[in-house]
């Protein structure tokens, strides 16, 4: 079931449109040689070149590590790699922009990363390919800064001129029987944490809404259901949760919906998403549109890749969270929740891979401590080889799950050692000697005439009762299978 | 012997054999700088007190024999290129107290090669303009006929005001449009635009970046030479900075055998009765040294100047967005952000500057790309494709470097007037070759005209040795002091 919503005159469905930006790791920036590290804590307008600054005759230089690192992000979502893409200059004034122009790739022209695509889950749980027209390179603009003094203004060029890639979802207008875009704000959300796992993935970006390095515009618009074609749509601009832009999104939707259904229409307008009220106001009409006055940057040439710059790429290309989430589930029985969880990061998915070591059985125990432990004590630093070790123990009958767990909250409040360490010096050894369990089971029987009486009328559920009478006087030391094999015998 | 009238051939001699000293040669300079300049105006900034350091430096260097190949020569810098220290003003209000923090790649090889800087000379403001007068300080002289107030040229007017005059024994320049051609020409000087690409734009204040080339004037043919050795080379940081190595010819260029071309759609501009007659007498003496005269056709060469028009001030609207009283230069500040942009802006920028921002922004605007620039772009193509199909049936094209020789200061043209003056000049900035200004004689008036001699990319070393044959043909006086009728 495609996502709609109800309104006077019947159903209507979305067509969404994203815009990602998301910075570029790269050590310098995209055409200086200043540090692109901007983050808050560097002092204002110490990472600033005298290009970055526009002195009189500077000039541009490509930073290859940027491009490289676009082709990276390309080839993650299966998109083709433009031969031959030139450098435009986008021109408006403001002061966080101190050529007056911001050095992009023309909207026209293929930029250096073509079409893609990239899978989410559909709202109807199946895979729905999102298709992508391009993701192109870009300077990133100062800050401005208000909030320093009662009358003036501040600007902050650090991240003036640090690499963007933006990655455009692509609405195929002119073969609509090839289209697949975003429908509804839940698949909004998944397209854009599955371009962040990507980025993380690649190392291309840390996609970091909260921190800015991953920034969005919106498009909407909306139409009937059954209908071919498209409706006028509007674009949001700037989003920086999740949150904010579903909710941007169904706003925008409902506000469409209801000037069509009052006999009006809806104008190409950019919309402001006011984020206390949770509601878009027009920012820009269309008649105000900016003319940005592309044109080729003369000072650069143009972006030649060559066949060889891509295939060095690929080659380094690491896993996708997509392909290792399959990889958990077919090769290492998985369930899709677990393979979801240890594939959030490379952090996270890495440490899971360490921990297994390769020794598939082990797999499945480490996912459950993982997610349902380890994620609960993110202070805790466990070492991965500690965890196999814990698992393994278990596994193999060395000590039992409540064992275990024992030794777990022992290495939680700080007790040192390895586990086996610890099951040695406070002495947890499962009994797996049958002699043992037996004289244990035969106590237990013999105290209880009335529930082994019971059982031998049908109640089977007592077996339980008798396990956890045997586990406690044991002082939980016995292996639970063992004893459950001996006590079937001994009550048949 | 007066020391303002040596070449920089013939100073190096002297310097080299102990002669003279790079400080007796700096010290006549900026006597004759002291004595002349308010007069010539070709200096915004003089830099007397570095030049005298520079030049005991450079001595001491002679007397240890670790002098560079241009040791102790006085420069004129076109107060375009940032100079550490030393204030670049693009000859513009807004940049009046600019002071760079950073030495452009051309000043920084020609002070690595040992020249002494003078100052920072004249020129139009931000380079736009073809007689100087744009400049917020003031227009050149032309150093000949000094009672009338000619032109110099523009933009580099500054620059062959200078060496013309003796006020320097070479300088830089920026050709744009014909912006070292046209001042030399009429200054009788060599002045030459070499390949686009030879050499680095990096620090040198932008006004249209595809067509901006730097480049040199001199008073001789081997001069301009030797400078173009000190300033041509790769540099990193210019991406359209060419890997070629320039190097200087040793041996006479020989004519016999080669292909001189003269394009078909020039021969009915309308130029002077003169440079008619000087541009016929030359091209018969390169025929009697066996050189082969063609005629070749460039179809397109008349749309260059309105391709130009379009192009330059496109490319100069978003060059100068930059000037925005933000960072530095003037602030003119105003109720708002806006207003400050605009009065800082109509109070920073000329006339002529203002115009050529509003043509480019127009020319821009999405509406008249496709039909403005796009257009001229294709035109640009379609003259370099002329040219090249041109240099497969010749090895030089030669064409006068104006239509006439300098002009009063004061004549009354129209900014449609002064963009006709470019007309023999502008072609070679929208292909990127290499074309050389060198004297061709006097009019009857007794002023110099100067023929261009055109190569095919990266052909400037045998463009300056064909210019070499033409000069000597000219045989034209333009020692300073005979210039100046002392």
């Amino acid at each position: 079931m495609i996502y709609t919503i109800k309104g006077k005159t019947g159903d209507w469905e979305l067509v969404i449109g994203l815009e990602t930006h998301i910075e570029v790791l790269s050590k310098s920036k995209l055409f200086s040689g200043a540090s692109a590290d901007y983050n808050p804590s560097v002092p204002a307008n110490t990472q600033v070149s005298m290009v970055d600054a526009a002195m009189p005759g500077m000039l541009p230089v490509l930073n290859q590590e940027c491009v490289n690192q676009a082709i990276r992000f390309g080839l993650a979502i299966n998109a083709d790699i433009t031969r031959r893409s030139i450098f435009a200059r986008k021109q408006y004034f403001y002061p966080d922009l101190p050529s007056g122009y911001q050095i992009s790739q023309p909207p026209e022209l293929p930029p250096v990363v073509g079409r893609g695509w990239i899978e989410i889950e559909s709202d109807n749980g199946g895979i729905k390919k999102v298709l992508i027209e391009r993701a192109h390179l870009e300077q990133d603009a100062g800050k401005n800064m208000h909030d320093k003094h009662p009358t003036k203004s501040f600007v902050d060029l650090n991240r003036c001129g640090v690499a963007l890639l933006e990655i455009v979802t692509f609405l195929d207008i002119k073969n609509p029987e090839n289209n697949s875009f975003i429908t509804s704000p839940d698949e909004a959300e998944r397209y854009l944490r599955q371009i962040r796992e990507i980025a993380r993935a690649t190392g291309v970006s840390n996609a970091n809404m909260e921190e800015g390095s991953m920034r969005c515009d919106v498009n909407v618009s909306i139409r009937k259901v059954g209908e071919k074609t498209f409706r006028t749509r509007t674009e949001t601009k700037n989003m920086v949760s999740f949150k904010f832009i579903k909710t941007a999104i169904e706003f925008e939707a409902r506000r469409q919906i209801e000037l069509y259904e009052n006999g009006g229409n809806v104008s190409q307008d950019t919309m402001h998403y006011n984020q206390d009220s949770g509601t878009t106001s027009v920012m820009r009409s269309k008649e105000d549109a900016l003319d940005y006055r592309y044109f080729p940057d003369p000072d650069l040439l143009p972006l030649i890749i060559t066949d060889e710059q891509i295939e060095k790429i690929r080659k380094t290309m690491p896993e996708l969270p997509a392909t290792k989430r399959a990889r958990y589930m077919n090769d290492l029985g998985l369930s899709e929740y677990d393979a979801g969880r240890l594939t959030e990061s490379v952090e996270i998915s890495n440490w899971f891979e360490s921990a297994v070591g390769g020794v598939q059985p082990r797999a499945k125990g480490v996912a459950n401590w993982m997610i349902s432990e380890l994620f609960a004590h993110p202070e805790f630093q466990m070492k991965p080889t500690d965890l196999a070790q814990l698992v393994d123990m278990t596994r193999d009958g060395e000590i039992n799950g409540k064992q275990a767990k024992d030794i777990f909250i022992k290495m939680l409040d700080g007790e040192s050692g390895s586990p086996r360490d610890i099951a040695n010096k406070f002495g947890m050894k499962q009994v797996t000697d049958t002699g043992a369990i037996t004289k244990i089971v035969d106590e237990v029987i013999a105290a209880n005439p009335d529930q082994v009486a019971e059982y031998k009328n049908g109640k089977v559920g007592l077996l339980g009762f008798f396990v956890g009478q045997i586990m406690k006087k044991s002082g939980g030391t016995t292996n639970p299978a063992a004893v459950n094999e001996v006590l079937r015998e001994k009550l048949s | 012997m007066n020391l303002i009238d040596l070449t920089l051939t013939e100073a190096l001699e002297q310097l080299r054999t102990k002669k003279i000293s790079a400080t007796e040669l700096t010290r006549a300079y900026l006597d004759r700088t002291k004595k002349f300049g308010a007069e010539l105006n070709c200096y915004i900034t003089i830099t007397p007190e570095r030049a005298l350091a520079d030049a005991a430096e450079s001595d001491k260097r002679y007397a240890n024999d670790t002098a560079r190949m241009l040791e102790g020569i006085p420069l004129g810098m076109k107060d375009l290129f940032a100079t550490r220290g030393i204030r670049t003003t693009a000859a513009s209000k807004i940049l009046e107290n600019f002071v760079p923090e950073y030495e452009s790649t051309i000043s920084q090889k020609l002070a690595d090669a040992g020249t002494i800087l003078l100052g920072k000379t004249n020129l139009d403001e931000f380079a736009m303009g073809t007689f100087s007068k744009t400049s917020f300080f003031g227009a050149p002289v032309n150093p000949y006929q000094r009672n009338h107030k000619l032109t110099a040229g523009g933009s580099s007017g500054g620059s062959t005001s200078a060496v013309a005059g003796g006020l320097a024994l070479i300088a830089t320049g920026t050709d744009t449009g014909g912006s070292i051609r046209f001042p030399a020409a009429i200054t009788g000087l060599v002045g030459m635009k070499p390949t686009y690409g030879l050499c680095s734009r990096w620090g040198c204040t932008a006004f249209a970046s595809s067509l901006d080339t730097m480049g040199q004037i001199a008073r001789t043919v081997d001069d301009a030479t030797l400078m173009l050795s000190a300033m041509a080379g790769h540099d990193p940081k210019d991406s359209t900075s060419a890997n070629f190595d320039f190097k200087i010819a040793t041996t006479p260029l020989n004519l016999k055998g080669l292909k001189i071309g003269i394009i078909k759609e020039l021969s009915d501009v309308k130029i002077s009765d003169d440079m008619k007659n000087l541009f016929a007498a030359r091209i018969s003496d390169l025929k009697s040294l066996g050189a082969q005269i063609i005629e070749i056709s460039i179809p397109n060469i008349l749309d260059a100047l309105a391709a130009y028009y379009i192009i330059a001030p496109a490319e100069a609207s978003s060059n100068l967005a930059r000037y925005d009283g933000m960072r530095y230069g003037i602030r003119e500040t105003g109720h708002d952000l806006i207003d400050t942009y605009m009065k800082t802006r109509a109070t920073g920028f000329g006339e002529e500057v203002q115009r050529r921002m509003i043509v480019g922004t127009a020319v821009l605007s999405s509406e008249s790309y496709e039909v403005y620039f796009m257009q001229a772009a294709r035109v640009r193509r379609m003259i370099a494709d002329s040219f090249n199909l041109a240099f497969k049936q010749c090895d030089f094209i030669v064409c006068p470097s104006s239509s006439g020789p300098a002009m009063p200061l004061n004549s009354d043209l129209t900014p449609l007037e002064y963009y006709a003056l470019d007309l023999f000049t502008v072609a070679m900035n929208l292909v990127g070759v290499p074309a050389a200004s060198v004297p061709a004689g006097r009019s009857t008036d007794g002023l110099p005209l100067g023929i261009q001699v055109v190569g095919k990319m990266f052909d400037d070393a045998r463009v300056l040795q064909m210019a070499k044959h033409i000069e000597t043909f000219a045989g034209l006086d333009n020692r300073p002091t005979s210039v100046m009728g002392e």
